[in-house]
């Protein structure tokens, strides 16, 4: 009953965190008005605000505890900065019961003009690509197991999640031996991939074999994801963590974009590792014989393809790239036990858009939902960037329900 | 350890107020899942829609009894809104939109855009003074020993097992009609309804409206209990709690989810009751990994074992027989 009995906050709106914004210039000071500021707990928005005319801002909070304090950089007017850049997150604000608690951000005249415009929307594309790109790696295990096998895994965002807490073990776990992420992330993939082959062998295989029907092979699926959601609860705590690692890092400018190098590094690791995936489906014999059996399954066992081969090396290959899907994700924001199935909803838009079952709308539909999700944040407000996603999903199953790339028997 | 009074409070859960909740919730989704064959991810999306229509509309000054029609009628628009692009596709399609659906619905109640209506993160509190101040039952505790419950929640569970009367009454006579033979033709085959002339696609639109309405009431129900309602209590999970009720039961059953639901809460309790015993009054050494906090998401994780081998092995709930089974079309 834990759940659904939510504590009624007491009644009160007694906790807040609040501020003032202030630009200090040497001895003179002036309010900065118009600055959203964002609260969260463990990942989830709870208030946005924005400094009035005398710089202040208020956020009430639900109760006690510790808090994230954001400042939107790209809020701020032009000729103001934040005098430490890395100080535009505050991690850990703690309030306790009825504390009016104040969050502080040192503002100063900026050493560029401020952010203009252009800035905002290229470092925001340049944040939608790097978004896109895990999605992209995350969604084409999911599109191309649908392919070979016709099931949807609703556990595949857990698998993502794996990737990013294993890769913490071998990194910044205190029982761990303490490798660099990068050194981390190999064993973290290589036992997601093997997780897979072991789902495929010990559960699906024997599952398809006694003539267990799509729905309840989906529903399977959904209680697997818990499991595995759960266990990871207990075993890495609800705490988020940041790898040792790259955690923090200061803006870049490259061709008049300003943002932090690890998320180029991951838009162009990224492209790598999915170029290579699209040569081995094109170039190579088992790469063909996955796009021939995704194409027509009886037709391919037919013409001598060892479909339950091809189905193996699907899901440890799909599992692999969720795993690597998830240590970028860790990389680029935090570790954290439910981190993929909050992604699940953007996986499934990404794989709707580009056309289920196919390996290469996957790719595309990542990068594209990628784009338009931290895009949509120019124009509406930050807390409904997920709708986009499900905007998406909707508008494509009404105008080409078989996605972008995608052929129209799939769907019947 | 005092394994009679978990086994008490195990037994009070069966008959308390979330396992009538959840037997109307899984009534609702028994329709679509069980009855229809359609795959809906995000019942707890109409459970959401009638809480907050029902909050909404009082905390507005509205009456109370304006309120419940208003939480209907969301439901029922929520229902047109997710069938109509899903319907003429797979399975899986109205799978995915649906739960996408239910967390954005989540996502926009607790926005800060929203916050003027549904008060964000802080939910709306009383609501239902007006059920309350009603209450026929004299103050005191009712029952023997530690089976015992006060007058306020025998009000409540009155008003519960009173509408899971009422439904399976509604449903009883609903599957029995005319149109309760075409949703379970389109759920045994559907390409067999449609050669004869049935109107596939408008008869799984209603079902899944319906379904969502009586959804609706068992959201209005658990906030009634509560006089709360708050974005987060909305959570996918809640969905397939009512879907591992319906499985329990055996989906396309009448009786299916009321008996699913009891054997549900039961198990649910006395799941936490043995944990807690084991793991914080025992200190069992075995277990000492684990601490109190680590109750609640083990039995999650159980759950979702149960759900899997339910699934696999009692597709058609504990009593039922394999042979009338077949929510598998395709």
């Amino acid at each position: 009953m834990a759940l659904i009995v939510v504590p009624t906050a007491a009644q009160a709106e007694n906790e807040t965190i609040k501020g003032t914004l202030e630009k200090i210039d040497g001895d003179t000071r002036e309010p900065v008005a118009g600055v959203t500021i964002t609260v969260e707990l463990d990942g989830d928005i709870i208030g946005t605000a924005s400094s009035d005319d005398s710089g202040d801002w208020e956020i009430p909070v639900p109760g006690a505890g510790t808090y994230l304090v954001r400042l939107e950089v790209d809020t701020l007017p032009d000729g103001v900065a934040l005098t430490d850049p890395e100080r535009s997150e505050l991690p850990s604000v703690s309030v306790r019961n009825n504390q009016n608690k104040t969050a502080r951000f040192n503002l100063g005249p900026g050493l560029e003009s401020g952010v203009g415009t252009w800035t905002r929307v290229s470092s925001l594309f340049v944040i939608g690509l790097k978004f896109g790109a895990i999605i992209a790696l995350s969604s084409v295990g999911l599109s191309l197991i649908f392919g070979v096998t016709g099931l949807v895994n609703f556990a595949h965002g857990d698998l993502v999640t794996l990737g990013a807490v294993l890769a913490f073990l071998f990194n910044a776990s205190p029982i761990g031996p303490g490798w660099h992420v990068l050194i981390a992330a190999i064993p973290a993939i290589l036992l997601v991939a093997a997780f897979g082959g072991l789902q495929e062998i010990g559960m699906w295989r024997p599952l398809r074999r006694r003539g267990t029907g799509l729905v309840s092979l989906i529903v399977v699926s959904i209680g697997l994801s818990f499991v595995i959601r759960y266990v990871v609860l207990v075993a890495f705590s609800g705490l988020p963590r940041p790898y040792n690692d790259y955690a923090i890092q200061n803006d870049i400018q490259l061709i008049g974009i300003t943002t932090v190098p690890k998320n180029l590094v991951i838009i162009a690791f990224t492209v790598v590792v999915l170029g290579l995936v699209g040569l081995f489906l094109i170039k190579t014999k088992l790469g063909t014989a996955m796009r021939a059996v995704a194409d027509n399954a009886d037709l391919a066992e037919s013409s001598g393809i060892d479909v339950s081969r091809v189905i193996l090396v699907t899901w440890i290959g799909g599992a692999g790239l969720a795993g690597l899907g998830g240590v970028m994700f860790g990389i680029s924001e935090q570790v954290q036990w439910d981190m993929g199935a909050k992604l699940l909803l953007l996986i499934f838009a990404a794989v709707i858009l580009g056309g289920l079952g196919t390996a290469f709308g996957a790719m595309l539909g990542g990068f594209v939902v990628g784009v338009a999700v931290e895009m949509s944040t120019l124009v509406i407000p930050v807390e409904f960037k997920q709708a986009i996603a499900l905007g998406i999903l909707v508008v494509m199953l009404l105008v080409r329900p078989q996605g972008l790339l995608g052929s129209r028997e799939r769907i019947g | 350890m005092d394994w009679s009074k978990i086994l008490i409070d195990a037994g009070r859960a069966a008959i308390g107020v979330p396992a009538a909740a959840y037997a109307i919730s899984a009534m609702g989704l028994n329709l679509q899942f069980g009855y229809t064959g359609l795959l809906n991810f995000g019942h707890v999306g109409s459970m959401l829609v009638g809480a907050y229509g029902l909050a909404i509309t009082v905390d507005r000054g509205g009456p109370f009894w304006l309120g419940i029609i208003v939480g209907i009628i969301f439901a029922l628009i929520l229902g047109l809104l997710l069938g109509i692009p899903t319907l003429r596709l797979r399975a899986d399609y109205l799978a995915i939109v649906t739960i996408a659906a239910g967390e954005i619905l989540r996502l926009t109640v607790r926005s800060s855009w929203a916050a003027p209506v549904t008060k964000g993160i802080f939910g709306i509190q009383r609501f239902a003074d007006d059920f309350f101040d009603v209450n026929p039952i004299p103050a005191g505790l009712y029952g023997i020993g530690r089976f015992r419950f006060d007058e306020r929640t025998v009000w409540v569970m009155l008003l519960g097992w009173g509408l899971v009367a009422v439904i399976s009454l509604f449903m009883w006579k609903l599957i029995r009609s005319p149109w309760g033979r075409a949703i379970r033709a389109i759920r045994e085959d559907e390409d067999a309804a449609l050669s004869l002339g049935k109107n596939v696609f408008g008869y799984k639109l209603q079902s899944l409206m319906v379904g969502g309405a009586i959804g609706a009431l068992a959201g209005m129900f658990l906030a009634i209990d509560q006089q709360n309602v708050t974005p987060d209590a909305y959570i996918p999970l809640i969905t397939f709690y009512a879907f591992t009720i319906v499985i329990l039961g055996g989906p396309g059953t009448l009786l299916g989810p009321i008996t699913g639901s009891m054997i549900f809460w039961f198990l649910f309790e006395l799941l936490d009751g043995v944990m807690t015993t084991l793991i914080v009054d025992m200190e069992l050494p075995v277990l000492s990994a684990f601490d109190a906090t680590d109750v609640g998401p083990i039995r999650f994780a159980l759950f979702g074992l149960g759900l899997m081998w339910l699934m696999v092995f009692r597709p058609q709930g504990i009593f039922g027989s394999r042979e009338e089974m077949l929510i598998d079309a395709q």
